[in-house]
């Protein structure tokens, strides 16, 4: 265990903390990385999710694609990015690669939320009138939240993850802090940077889950059996499920776990 | 001349790289098999009496449940750096991991197929003098293949992507040659690892889609519009009947898959 408090100590001097590669600026970059290839990937998944939704087409685009992002190793697309030309344009290739993980869970699961809105409610709001846009941020869109949400933590469990793995390629983050303990044969610090990557990747599930109550559109009226129903999984609403353990009646497999935290 | 002259340029596609570098191909594969097949393996034995104990004792359905999803929030790289201190730097430490990552899906899969037995089916094995064990293995077991399987094929899927990062330490099969392609910026190294990746978990997901065929025989009976079920009867039809929903599902993710691969 002497390697925990080595660890520990590696922690807690304020040294490690400043400076150009210090946990500070580590840290920034990690997140930088991370919110904006998420607000790319939002840019380009959530409005191409809810026009399939709404539509009603394309649903094996959707399911498939979060198929395919499972199959192909981060490291892979990471690895083959990095020796593009793009190389030589900073972030870019590690943006690119992180926004390609996220839009997978982001698209399916805004997908299937969409589509599975209640039938017979959206019947009913069509009947009374209103419009495509309408219908869709009105009743689609609401009722079909908390799966958008549940795609959102997915796709950023995923990015915290593969942001961490691009310092492999010499890329920013906090990953480089365990990457660079590998080389030198430094164990505390490699365990030091590994338990701050862990820290942060809990802290902004729970910050996501927390939001996710916060704005649900729906809060304080999901009360009743059917909607109520929908949402609660096997271990109670308040479990931080897993991408994918929220799911409403789809078989299981259909609707799967996040891909995987690479 | 002109076959040699692509290493020397350091070309992406490059046939001389594979023949000259065979063995290495070879023994990177092997490794990243026998990870996947030990990892996949253990974490279903591990699975096996956690899913049985929280569908037993209820009460630990939400704790097993979250303590797993905890797990999966880690990114890859802090898993296993977390784990050096305990086992030093080992395949036992990327093994590990892969299992831990593997709980999550393993054990929601297996309860969701448990709990999805029909309890007239339960009954009647009873009325029948089944004991526990024997409903157990001879029934209930039996009428959750299909969602176990689809678990251990995501499961399989993305331990293979993951093994990849074991690379960082030298146990990650052909994640070893990307990482090193990815330092040297050998072109060839890493596409010719990263495809041969995508293909072992296409090629991984076909088998176990054949076996789960081969495994449930009634199912294919039943949605050809044949003779019943095998402990089913009249209930079960609906269950089978999403079952090949998602098997419909599933061919079209792994053609899908194929053309990704290509």
């Amino acid at each position: 265990m002497g390697t925990i408090a080595d660890a520990w100590t590696w922690l807690t001097t304020g040294s490690n903390w400043s400076g150009p590669g210090g946990i500070g600026v580590r840290l920034g970059e990690h997140l930088y990385l991370t919110g904006m290839s998420l607000a790319i990937a939002c840019a380009i998944a959530l409005p191409v999710a809810c026009w399939l939704g709404h539509i009603g087409k394309g649903g094996t685009l959707a399911i498939n694609i979060s198929n395919v992002g499972r199959a192909v190793p981060t490291l892979a697309v990471l690895g083959l990015l990095l020796l593009t030309p793009l190389r030589m344009h900073g972030d870019w290739p590690t943006v690119i690669a992180l926004v390609l993980f996220a839009v997978p869970p982001l698209l399916t699961n805004a997908y299937v939320g969409i589509r599975e809105a209640d039938r017979d409610v959206v019947e009913a709001a069509r009947g009374m009138g209103m419009s495509g846009p309408q219908l869709l941020g009105r009743v689609e869109l609401p009722l079909g939240y908390p799966l958008v949400m549940t795609g959102l933590r997915s796709a950023t469990v995923q990015v915290v993850a593969t942001a961490t793995l691009a310092a492999i390629a010499g890329g920013g983050g906090l990953g480089r802090i365990i990457t660079a303990g590998f080389r030198t044969y430094n164990t505390p610090q490699v365990v030091a940077g590994a338990f701050l990557v862990a820290v942060l990747a809990l802290v902004l599930e729970g910050v996501l889950v927390i939001a996710e109550r916060l704005l649900d559109p729906m809060r304080g009226r999901r009360t009743d059996g059917r909607a109520s129903g929908r949402r609660t999984p096997a271990g109670g609403p308040g479990t931080p499920t897993a991408p994918g353990a929220k799911e409403t009646d789809v078989p299981a497999g259909e609707q799967k776990p996040a891909p995987a935290p690479l | 001349m002109k076959a040699s002259s692509c290493l020397a340029a350091n070309e992406w596609i490059c046939g001389e790289y594979v023949r000259s570098r065979s063995d290495e191909l070879v023994d990177a594969t092997v490794q990243h098999v026998w990870i996947t097949l030990a990892s996949v393996g253990i974490g279903l034995l591990v699975s096996f009496p956690l899913a049985l104990v929280a569908r037993r004792w209820r009460v630990l359905t939400g704790p097993v449940l979250g303590l797993t999803t905890v797990l999966y929030t880690i990114p890859s790289l802090a898993m296993f750096s977390l784990l050096v201190p305990l086992m030093g730097i080992s395949a036992s430490v990327v093994v590990t991991g892969l299992v831990l990552y593997s709980l999550t899906i393993l054990i929601r899969n297996l309860l969701t197929g448990l709990d999805a037995v029909p309890a007239d089916t339960r009954e009647a094995a009873r009325g029948m003098g089944y004991g526990q064990t024997r409903l157990l293995f001879t029934v209930e077991l039996p009428l959750a293949l299909p969602a176990v399987m689809a678990g251990l094929r995501i499961a399989t899927v993305s331990t293979i992507a993951m093994t990849t990062v074991g690379g960082i330490m030298g146990y990650g099969g052909l994640g070893n040659l990307i990482v090193e392609g990815m330092r040297s910026l050998f072109k060839a190294q890493v596409l010719t690892a990263s495809v041969l990746c995508v293909l072992l978990a296409v090629l991984a997901d076909l088998l176990l889609l054949g076996l789960q065929r081969l495994l449930t025989p009634w199912a294919r009976a039943q949605r050809g519009g044949g003779t019943g079920g095998r402990g089913g009867g009249g209930d079960s039809r609906g269950r089978f009947g999403r079952v090949g929903r998602v098997g419909r599902f599933r061919t079209r993710a792994a053609a899908a898959r194929k053309e990704a691969a290509a």
